[in-house]
């Protein structure tokens, strides 16, 4: 309880407390810049993302091509800044969707006692399938869209928020601030958002980051694999699926992409570490 | 004879509050049951403050719990101005909540450390209905000075401020909403003793001023005997004896409360009591003994005590008491 109260006070000056320690530092560098790229890639991208130039296929990093160029003489480069777009706002789409969903479950099982068997139930259920293999057959299942996409992985994601959401909620539900407030006959809605929910967005942040970096990965698991977002569109994914093909000839193709979802992936994991250690220490066993 | 009288003064009193056969258990592991509360009765006249003492354990919390529906209770009665407030649904129910306010003993946990003084109170605010705008500024600083902070308190944070200081806080919700009735369930025990004379002095001052009824919990007698009128002592979710202030600390007559008594310290060295030490540890309440449940820490008990629950006697104006013995003899 203590832990779950106690970010109040550090919360104004989280952001200093993360950059204050070197590996969720540079993480949070690392992401400001990935982020920046992504959003100002109209202007940092050297050449349109679709332009296409035969004459060029194929080139290895050069100073006009500093990532090289792909089978249709795109540059990669610039591809891969309109990548991180697609890439990053799927992930992030991901989080906000299995928040909501995760979120939902976890108050209902947490608050209400009669809920709490069918949903955890549920949740249990879905856990027990692999992440990816859920995610395949819900995409196939909804066809290879970027919104059947953040849906499947949303779906896969949820339950685990869902978790942590309930065991929060267990906690707080029984403090004398939230008997205080039924007390007071205050509607159990707002119990649950201005007394429930704002207590437990510590661990919410903490999951939502680590699910951040599953879903980059899972994005790009389901792009490699074919039954991803359309190879048209470039995400880090659909080019290392793209560039699979000319792995020997040209492996800058699919190199730089992989090495940006290592990148992204691994400061989001620094990040969420020290976001975990600060907000909750807790959850740092049950990972 | 004692029936009709005891009808009598309750017609005469008019009782803000009377309890009767208030049970509550919770489900324990393998089936069992946890007995919290069992059969519980007591009144509580309107005005005044009635102290609610037993160890830890003994079902305290639990039983004001349940007389604010805050856990629904097994069984019993609680008539609140005439009307069974177990009787109410839960929509019925809202309309009371604010005639019934709770203040808890853990200064820590009963504020959300998310929210500034003055929403804490304003959500109580709003559960009465009070109109937002400079209105409601103003109440809120009424509120504080009433308990002893300063208007500008409100803009803070629950961190920001000492136990004692919470606790008068948590006051400040409580009567926000101009109750009726207030269980003060152990308000000072998580206190520094330094500050618990003040927030009790504090409590017994707005009793008086705002007319409350207070059921003051706590696991002390010498602790209710400055504030209460009527003691009510509790053992292992059980009345033992109960009565008016005066009557029971003057003349204890059941084994449990002399026990209490002598282990409390004695603020008036003069006064005779009984030495009896309070030995052992309180039974469990999921397997309570037999006959009196206080039987297996009695220093008197015989084996009668197994066999038959006491029943509850009046031996004096108002002093009831659960013992075979309670007149020395059996
Ligand atoms: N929600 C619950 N579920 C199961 N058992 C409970 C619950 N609440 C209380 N109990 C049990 O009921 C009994 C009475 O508890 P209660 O908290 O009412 O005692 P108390 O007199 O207030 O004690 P204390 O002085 O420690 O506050 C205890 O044995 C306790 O473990
Ligand atoms: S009934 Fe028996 S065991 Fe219980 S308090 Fe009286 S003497 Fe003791
Ligand atoms: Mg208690």
């Amino acid at each position: 309880m203590a832990a779950i109260s106690a970010p109040l006070q550090s919360e104004p000056n989280l952001l200093a407390r993360l950059m204050g320690r070197p590996t969720s530092g540079i993480g949070l560098v690392v992401l400001v810049v990935i982020a920046l790229a992504a959003l100002l890639a109209p202007w940092i991208a050297p050449y349109a993302p679709v332009k296409l130039s035969v004459a060029h296929r194929l080139e290895a990093p050069s100073l006009t091509h500093l990532f090289g160029t792909d089978d249709l003489g795109r540059d990669v480069f610039s591809r891969m800044l309109y990548a991180a777009r697609t890439s990053l706002s799927v992930a992030l789409a991901v989080v906000v969707f299995s928040s909501i969903v995760g979120i939902v479950l976890g108050l209902m099982a947490g608050f209400f006692k009669k809920l709490d068997m069918p949903v955890s139930r549920l949740v249990d259920a879905m856990m027990t399938f692999p992440d990816i293999l859920l995610a395949i057959a819900l995409v196939a299942a909804l066809g290879p869209t970027a919104v059947n996409v953040v849906m499947a992985l949303g779906i896969v994601y949820a339950p685990r928020l869902a978790r942590v959401v309930r065991a929060s909620t267990l906690v707080i539900r029984e403090l004398p601030y939230v008997e205080a407030a039924r007390a007071l006959g205050v509607p159990t809605p707002v119990i649950l958002v201005r007394h429930v929910l704002r207590n437990i967005a510590s661990p919410i942040l903490v999951q939502g980051t680590f699910i951040f970096a599953n879903a980059i990965l899972a994005e790009a698991g389901l792009s490699f694999l074919g039954v991803g977002i359309s190879p048209d569109i470039p995400t880090w994914g659909t080019m290392i699926a793209v560039g699979r093909q000319y792995m020997d000839q040209a492996g800058w193709i699919m190199m730089f992409p992989g090495a940006a979802i290592v990148i992204t992936v691994l400061a989001l994991q620094l990040v969420g570490d020290g976001l975990r250690d600060l907000l909750d220490p807790r959850l740092a066993k049950d990972i | 004879m004692s029936a009709v009288t005891e009808i009598d003064r309750r017609i005469e009193t008019k009782p803000l509050l009377v309890v009767e056969g208030l049970t509550k258990h919770f489900p324990a592991r393998n089936g069992r049951i946890v007995h919290a509360v069992e059969d519980v009765s007591f009144t509580v006249k309107r005005g005044s403050t009635v102290g609610l003492v037993g160890e830890s354990g003994s079902g305290k919390t639990t039983a004001g719990r349940v007389l604010l529906r805050l856990t629904e209770p097994t069984s019993g009665k609680a008539l609140f101005d005439g009307v069974d407030l177990f009787s109410l649904s839960t929509a019925e129910m809202r309309a009371y909540r604010r005639k019934l306010q709770i203040v808890f003993q853990d200064p820590f946990s009963s504020l959300n450390p998310r929210l500034r003084v003055s929403a804490i109170l304003g959500e109580a605010l709003d559960a009465c209905g009070f109109p937002r705008g400079r209105k409601r500024k103003e109440r809120i600083a009424e509120l504080l000075t009433l308990v002893g902070l300063s208007p500008d308190h409100a803009l803070r944070y629950p961190h920001e401020f000492s136990g004692g200081q919470r606790q008068r806080i948590g006051i400040a919700r409580a009567l926000a909403v101009e109750p009726e009735f207030v269980v003060a369930d152990e308000p000072v025990s998580a206190l520094d003793v330094s500050v618990q004379a003040q927030v009790l002095n504090l409590l017994g001052e707005l009793q008086k001023r705002l007319g409350l009824t207070l059921l003051f919990i706590a696991h002390d007698l010498s602790v209710v005997e400055y504030l209460c009128d009527e003691v009510v002592v509790m053992y292992l979710g059980r009345v033992m004896e109960r009565g008016p202030s005066k009557l029971v600390y003057a003349a204890p007559r059941h084994p449990y409360t002399r026990a209490l008594l002598a282990s409390a310290p004695v603020p008036d060295p003069t006064r005779r009591r009984t030495h009896v030490a309070l030995t052992g540890d309180i039974a469990s309440p999921i397997a309570p003994p037999s006959g009196c449940v206080f039987r297996t820490r009695c220093p008197e008990a015989i084996a009668a005590c197994a066999e038959i629950v006491p029943p509850t006697v009046e031996i004096d104006g108002g002093h009831h008491v659960a013992c075979i013995r309670h007149d020395g003899r059996a």
